[in-house]
């Protein structure tokens, strides 16, 4: 057989064409050959290595990740968290500011909820903390957002590195303020704040421990989407995304674009830290944001800012993260080996994107 | 060949389906089935030995802080097993999760290991304890144990308790060992004696640390009186590359002898290459240092898990702060690397540790240090900043882990400097 990539020779039986337009029905299917193939080149990984049938595998995994009603609820609550970041970080991605510095702006956002709560737990009631809480943690984030946006408005620094650097500060200050709250001293651990009081946490809703979490995320989806949509500021920032000269031509303040679209992406990542603090840990430590900041980029990438598409994949590496727990608990293997299944689940998911994006046609002599 | 991959799909949605659907029928049978076990618990507690085979349903689960890469949860693992032989129960009956962090990762274990239906979980980082006494009010029939914490006894609680070891005894004896090879490098001339100088690998400052080489400390003094110690803090329970370059610039600043409260052979590799004596913490360490590893002080925690998981099996209550050393086998020091260890160290440690057992020595005996050149006892009359101390301090000596299974020795006293504090 002689295969070539649209190669000029006779002989090709082979070639590929550049879809001009996918139906959804297809490249939803395509997306699950890509899983179930996925899952099938595991199978085989697994057999030689642990000698256990993968079927069996496969059920733990789902088994840790919604096997009763507490695993559930813990899948949805981040899911919940990882996709929020991700919607934080779409405006920035969408004016191609690549923004890598979510992880800080979540620690940023965690830091001022816990100072929060320590501080302002015995003088306010609890809805009127938590107001406080949103509204520091989404300044804090935004801050964070908007230090390395003004330098890249107005110097043209590299982003990339600029926030990539920011994290690493954001992370010294958590590290600084845990010393200073620790409780034992010298422990390097917080501990739940305020476990008799329950200050600053978020109170279940319709009996749900997390319903307010469902619904503070699904608020900040819709408007950030409706946002992004049909407004004006969300004219400009896809105007600045896909040409910053064409943006300037029709007399958009391109300085001014880059510098609220961060603020708007940090302030929300800010949030997404409250989330985190309040709504689930309540604590806060190094640890606090957890990659999280890092793995939402692959969400908002993988899922082209589609928000649905966002529940499923931010789903998706949820789901295969608490189903490691549990195989590594169930079989005494490693974390490490569920992390490879992942890592095959997602080389297949990325790389199914060339069969959505060209098409594989066979020439008959 | 679409078609078949269709269905292949096809059937794995079912799978998802179907196993989603009894995964939360079987949730709600679990606590409603706890409450019998309890009852199966003290049918057979007169038969103890007959224990393994009537009590199949008796589950154990326990959250670690790392996994067997790492020497603390290393050390606890082994103690799981050896308890799981002891009592002879079956894989199916021990639920282990590893790597689990200090956050509400660990609160989610824990409800998940009860969910499962444990009838006894341990934790065993210091930072799990809050999630622990969350979880604990919420389940009140299962019994849940806390290693390293201190919160047990005032929790209000009656179903969660505090374990730890004495591993200060331990320490103490490590302690004379690393003191007779000081003894001996000063009598065959490589050290003179004033530079006796002992550098300390800390984790982080507080009490657990501070206990542990203050009593390594006092028990290299009780054999080499001139020594002196420095403590670097590494701010990190295990970080190989932290305790490597911390042994090394201790090393640098004069100090003949290592010794660590930190989980990796780090500083181990360190003293292997710069050919330093090490006293090491938790496992044998001479597969990383056949020739400078004289010792590690090791904690035997399998001999609480045997009692506790019995106790609790057999209906019965566990104290709320438990903590046991030589007297019970919980603690040890590991092989003497007898290439290097000096003449006479084997008997020695054995008269020392019989002196511990027996009660006629005492690790803390407040004869043997001085804070600011006084004794604790002046300080507590004269300062009220050591007043506290008066609960622990008695009989001439400080009453380490009695009150507390926690250690709460956390005297800076004279002859040792503390390089970085905050």
């Amino acid at each position: 057989m002689n295969i070539r990539i649209n190669g000029k020779r006779k002989k090709n039986y082979i070639y590929l064409k550049k879809r001009d337009q996918i139906s959804m029905k297809k490249s939803i299917g395509i997306r699950i050959i890509a899983i179930i193939m996925a899952l099938i080149f595991c199978a085989l990984i697994i057999i030689p290595i642990t000698h256990l049938n993968p079927l069996q595998i496969y059920l733990e995994i789902i088994n840790g990740a919604i096997g009763n009603k507490r695993r559930i609820w813990v899948t949805i609550k981040d899911i919940l968290i990882l996709f929020i970041i991700s919607v934080g970080l779409v405006p920035a991605y969408k004016m191609k500011f690549w923004n890598i510095g979510a992880e800080g702006q979540i620690l940023m956002g965690g830091v001022a909820t816990a100072a929060a709560m320590i501080y302002y737990g015995d003088y306010f009631p609890n809805w009127l903390l938590l107001v406080i809480i949103f509204i520091v943690s989404s300044i804090a984030g935004m801050i964070w957002g908007v230090i390395p946006a003004i330098f890249k408005a107005y110097f043209n620094t590299n982003e990339t590195l600029f926030t990539l650097m920011m994290n690493y500060i954001a992370i010294q200050i958590v590290a600084f303020c845990v010393i200073f709250w620790e409780k034992p001293k010298g422990s390097n651990t917080v501990g739940i704040i305020n476990s008799a009081t329950k200050q600053g946490w978020f109170p279940p809703i319709f009996n749900l421990t997390y319903g307010m979490n469902i619904i503070l995320v699904l608020i900040i989806t819709i408007l950030v989407f409706i946002y992004l949509k049909y407004t004006k500021h969300g004219y400009e920032i896809a105007v600045v995304g896909s040409s910053i000269n064409t943006a300037k031509y029709i007399n958009i303040n391109v300085k001014k674009v880059i510098i609220r679209t961060m603020a708007l992406s940090g302030a929300i990542c800010g949030l997404a830290g409250s989330i985190i603090v309040s709504g689930a840990s309540h604590t806060i430590s190094t640890a606090t944001a957890g990659g999280r900041g890092f793995t939402a980029i692959i969400v908002a990438w993988m899922s082209k800012f589609h928000p649905v598409a966002m529940i499923f994949v931010s789903g998706l590496l949820i789901f295969m993260e608490k189903g490691s727990i549990q195989i590594a608990s169930l079989y005494g293997l490693n974390e490490n080996a569920s992390d490879i299944i992942t890592g095959i689940i997602i080389f297949f998911l990325i790389g199914c994107e060339f069969f959505i994006n060209y098409e594989i046609k066979l020439k008959k002599d | 060949m679409k078609k078949k991959i269709l269905s292949v799909g096809l059937i794995f949605i079912l799978m998802v389906i179907t196993l989603a659907g009894c995964g939360t029928s079987t949730s709600t049978s679990d606590s409603s089935t706890s409450d019998s076990s309890e009852t199966t618990k003290s049918d057979v507690a007169d038969n103890s030995s007959e224990v393994s085979d009537s009590s199949n349903d008796f589950k154990v689960g326990v959250v670690y802080i790392g996994d067997e890469n790492e020497g603390y949860t290393e050390a606890h693992m082994k103690g799981i097993d050896s308890m799981q032989e002891a009592l002879g129960l079956s894989d199916e009956q021990i639920i282990e999760k590893t790597n689990i962090p200090e956050n509400e990762t660990c609160y989610d274990a824990i409800v998940d290991l009860a969910e499962q239906g444990c009838d006894i979980i341990f934790t065993t980082s210091f930072g799990h304890e809050d999630y622990t006494i969350q979880a604990a009010s919420e389940y009140p029939d299962i019994q849940f144990a806390h290693a390293t914490g201190y919160q047990a006894a005032a929790s209000g609680l009656d179903n969660i308790c505090n374990y730890f070891t004495d591993v200060y005894e331990a320490r103490y004896v490590a302690g004379v060992v690393a003191g007779l090879k000081l003894n001996e490098m000063i009598a065959d001339g490589i050290i003179t004696e004033d530079e006796c100088k002992i550098g300390y690998i800390g984790a982080y400052p507080y009490a657990e640390v501070v206990s542990g080489y203050t009593a390594f400390f006092l028990g290299v003094r009780s054999v080499c009186e001139t020594a002196t110690m420095e403590v670097q803090y590494t701010n990190s329970w295990a970080d190989m590359t932290l305790e490597k370059e911390t042994a090394e610039a201790l090393i640098a600043d004069g100090c003949v002898l290592i010794s660590q409260h930190a989980d990796t052979t780090g500083g181990a590799t360190a003293c292997e290459a710069n050919g330093v004596p090490i006293v090491g913490y938790n496992v044998d360490m001479t597969s990383v240092a056949p020739n400078t590893a004289l010792t590690s002080a090791a904690n035997n925690w399998g001999v609480y898990y045997t009692y506790a998981v019995k106790t609790v099996m057999e209906g019965g209550k566990l104290p709320a702060d438990w903590s046991e050393g030589f007297a019970e086998g919980a603690v040890s020091i590991t092989e003497l690397n007898e290439n290097i260890v000096p003449e006479g160290t084997a008997e020695k440690v054995a008269e020392v540790e019989e002196a511990i057992k027996s009660g006629e020595l005492h690790v803390f005996d407040t004869s043997t240090f001085t804070i600011n050149g006084s004794s604790i006892e002046d300080l507590m009359e004269t300062d009220e900043n050591y007043a506290k101390y008066k609960e622990y301090v008695f009989d001439g000596y400080f009453h380490e882990s009695e009150l507390k299974s926690a250690p709460s020795f956390d005297l800076r006293i004279d002859g040792i400097t503390e390089l970085t504090t905050d």
